[in-house]
């Protein structure tokens, strides 16, 4: 059983340096599967690809907020020509944040984060049981299935109209998208943050209504494990910008 | 071996639509992204050709444009760059040829993520008809150069062009960011997960490392051009300021203050210079196949030309500012940008002489596929030695605005780049279509190709050093510049004559689809995975079975072997390799 704080578990396909002659062993499926050839799908594999995919698409999700981080960093030195007395001015305003709304935005996160990991650790389970429990006679006592994917959805969109209200907050403080290049970046990173995690936030939903539907247990366990692994991804993106943001005010 | 149709998710697919159109088959996605790159390269040859012809005759009336006036010469320029860029050097041999050839290569039925495949297809596919879109709309096609620079690209006012046609073209270069990155992840997934029993990474094929490694580029630039041109659109459409400082167009003081056109540049480049790998490394990975399997020898120093794949990935990422020596930089960043630039020097040459190793000595078969293989090493030295002079601050700010760099970039990126792929044709044309290619118009094809673009591209390093500028429409009336005008005319005729030779592949192409002589499963001989199977391939790419691989990607004229060539999957006692 993963503890929360382990990471992505992806085993590296073994590079033998070299190439010689050497043949390597077969290529078994992840946890759970031995011994299964008969044309059930590999689910143990598929969710390891899926893991590693995952992996993958941070890079680039990490590479647009680095870039759109040195262009804040870039863009809060730069000097401008003030026309009235012709003089270089920094036109960089610092943005009055409504940080207990933020902070309480964060606390959301943080709980939806702890939902999503007890979401994926309940179907980790369920998913190693199916086998057991889908022979007749065989009890597993009491079926524990608290909801803890529609409470991390709750919580995430909770996050979202949050990250909304703050948006209106700003705005009644006199910070607009055009305000200053501080308040565009402000609402910039956030946006493009809120994006990400209303992406999540599909996918989850997607789960839901596939759990409705009579999929296998696995096939949806893969979609709540690699969303889970996301959402974690994206709480710990959240500390990042609102770390920047606050910081480098 | 039952694995194999179990991890294969999805089943052989039924009608036309799934089986054609809306696949997730990667053999009929990587067909479909060569055909978009083919209409896309038709389109973008044209705009050239318009251009060339602008050039010497300016007041010709031309099909479909009329009188060329200096804005529309550069609705040109933009649309031809941005066109061939995006939608041909970065479509044809990663999206097309990787796609197809990548999974079989390695041994494995499909990509990763099959859905996630077509998905990135379909997007490439809808970016493009929004570039095209950008003809049609008021104002027409953007101005601002495939480099999009601003403050020019970040303004509404500065120009015809720049007001829809330009929202519509950061627009598709969004969209097409998207769909290169879940390229880019599948690619990588796929080439670390999938591979076949016995398919060690250092027993890839090289053409297989190439389009790893051109996917990690693609995956790591690709998001931030995205972010550029999310801070492009706000600029445009919302007000802000990231890119332009305070500005006056045509007398009226626009609203924006503070920003820089420069930040633009650093994040364009960062993308910018990385994509010029991503156009080369796949060439380079055709380049390196083809010439071991017609050589009848191993690839000279495999391990050499892996990690040199690797170094050039790397470097590319470090020397984006050698794109802005004219911008005012700082001497000191030019001369760390300029000795990072001569560092690419060293693993290019390192291929260039593997290359040339493994040529040396050699039985050649000079058979279509190797004369462009041999072509791309020729155009690669051509266009990669004046690299070294361009990097150079000293040199480059005198050069960097003639049709050196035109000459420069041309022969590098688009021609060599273009020989990989015709290489790549010729050669899996067969497992593609079941079908060879006929070979004499293919040589006749070659010959007036390599001819006609060195014609092209070699006069224009002449006339850069007798500093004739680049993106200027009009030399005619120019006083300086009238001594140039027959080189000028000289490279419009090989332009036509080029451009008209095009029209051979591609009948040929059509041709040799339907009536080309039947081809066997391995009609060259050659040892890698895609001709160990049928062709063209069968759905799972192996008919149910998981090859499994005991040898190296080139183990040709191995003594003591039956044959001048040993395959991967051949039982490992065949020699005593």
């Amino acid at each position: 059983m993963a503890t929360f704080s382990s990471t992505i578990t992806v085993r590296p396909p073994k590079a033998d340096q070299g190439g010689g002659g050497s043949v390597r062993p077969p290529v078994r499926g992840g946890g759970g599967d031995g011994g299964r050839n008969d044309g059930f799908p590999d689910y143990g594999r598929r969710l390891r690809r899926a893991r590693l995919g995952l992996l993958v698409a941070t890079a680039p999700i990490m590479m647009l907020f680095v870039s759109l981080t040195s262009a804040y960093i870039v863009r809060q030195g730069l000097p401008t020509l003030d026309e009235r007395t012709n003089t270089y001015v920094r036109d960089w305003i610092p943005v009055n944040l409504p940080l207990a709304l933020l902070l309480m935005n964060t606390g959301l996160l943080l709980v939806s984060s702890i939902t999503a990991e007890l979401a994926r650790r309940q179907i980790t389970r369920q998913a190693a049981l199916a086998p057991v429990s889908s022979i007749p006679g065989v009890s597993l006592g009491e079926n524990k299935s608290f909801p803890w994917l529609g409470i991390t959805v709750v919580l995430g969109t909770g996050f979202l109209v949050g990250q909304w209200m703050a948006w209106r907050e700003l705005q009644d403080r006199g910070f607009y998208l055009a305000t200053s290049a501080s308040s565009s970046f402000v609402y910039l990173l956030t946006a493009a943050h809120g994006l990400h995690l209303a992406g999540g936030i599909l996918v989850l939903l997607y789960a839901a209504i596939v759990s409705l539907l009579q999929k296998p247990v696995e096939a949806r366990r893969i979609v709540v494990d690699v969303t889970a692994w996301y959402w974690h991804f994206m709480f710990l993106l959240w500390l990042y910008i609102f770390g920047l943001l606050w910081f480098a005010r | 071996m039952a694995t194999t149709a179990s991890i294969h998710a999805h089943a052989a697919p039924q009608g036309f639509i799934r089986k054609y159109v809306f696949s997730l088959d990667h053999k009929v996605i990587g067909l479909q992204y060569i055909f978009l790159a083919l209409t896309a390269v038709f389109v973008g040859m044209f705009l050239s050709l318009l251009m060339r012809i602008h050039m010497i005759w300016p007041t010709a009336v031309l099909p479909l444009v009329g009188e060329i006036k200096p804005e529309t010469y550069l609705q040109l320029l933009t649309m031809h760059g941005t066109i061939m860029v995006f939608f041909v050097l970065t479509t044809a041999p990663q999206g097309g040829f990787g796609n197809y050839f990548l999974p079989i290569q390695i041994g494995a039925p499909d990509m990763a993520f099959p859905v996630l495949n077509m998905l990135s297809f379909w997007t490439t596919f809808v970016a493009f008809v929004v570039m095209l879109a950008a003809f049609f709309v008021t104002g027409g096609a953007p101005l601002h150069g495939w480099t999009g620079y601003a403050p020019l690209s970040a303004l509404t006012n500065s120009g015809p062009g720049e007001q829809l046609g330009a929202d519509l073209w950061i627009t598709s270069i969004a969209i097409f960011c998207i769909a290169s990155l879940m390229g880019a992840l599948n690619f990588i997934t796929t080439t670390l997960d999938m591979r076949a029993k016995g398919m060690t990474m250092m027993r890839m094929p090289l053409t297989v490392w190439a389009w790893f490694i051109t996917a990690i580029l693609g995956l790591l630039a690709f998001g931030v051009l995205l972010s550029a041109g999310i801070l492009l659109l706000l600029d445009r459409n919302l007000g802000t300021s990231f890119y332009v400082p305070l500005v006056v167009v045509n007398g009226q003081v626009m609203g924006h203050k503070g920003g820089s056109p420069l930040l633009w540049q650093h994040l364009f480049w960062f993308f910018g210079h990385p994509e010029v790998y991503i156009a080369i490394l796949p060439g380079m990975g055709v380049a390196s196949q083809l010439l071991s399997t017609f050589a009848r020898k191993p690839i000279f120093g495999y391990k050499a030309m892996v990690y040199a794949i690797m170094a050039i990935g790397f470097l590319g990422f470090m020397v984006w500012g050698h794109h802005m020596f004219m911008s005012g930089m700082s001497p000191y960043s030019a001369f760390a940008f300029s000795i990072m630039t001569m560092a690419i020097g060293v693993p290019s040459a390192i291929k260039t002489f593997n290359w040339l190793g493994t040529l040396l000595h050699a039985r050649i078969r000079f058979q279509t596929p190797m004369l462009y293989a041999i072509g791309f090493v020729s155009l690669f030295v051509s266009g990669g030695l004046s690299g070294p002079f361009l990097a150079q601050p000293v040199l480059d700010i005198p050069l960097h605005d003639t049709a050196f760099v035109v000459g420069h970039f041309h022969l590098i990126m688009g021609v060599a780049a273009i020989f990989g792929m015709f290489a790549g044709m010729y050669y899996w044309f067969p497992k593609m279509f079941g079908r060879m290619m006929n070979e004499r118009w293919g040589r006749v094809h070659f010959v007036l190709t390599l001819i006609g673009t060195y014609c092209i591209f070699m006069p224009m390093h002449y006339l850069g050093m007798a500093a004739q500028p680049r993106r200027y429409s009009q030399f005619t009336e120019v006083a300086y510049l009238q001594h140039l005008m027959p080189l000028n005319r000289f490279i419009t005729y090989a332009a036509i004559l080029t451009i008209s030779a095009q029209f051979i592949f591609v009948i040929n192409l059509l041709w040799s689809m339907f009536k080309g002589p039947k081809a066997s499963d391995n009609p060259w001989e050659a040892t890698t995975l895609e001709w160990t199977t049928a062709t063209p391939p069968p759905h799972d790419n192996f008919g149910g079975v998981t090859p499994v691989v005991y040898h190296g990607p080139y183990e040709y004229s191995v003594p003591g072997a039956p044959r001048d060539y040993i395959m991967q999957t051949d039982p490992a006692g065949v020699t005593a390799h």
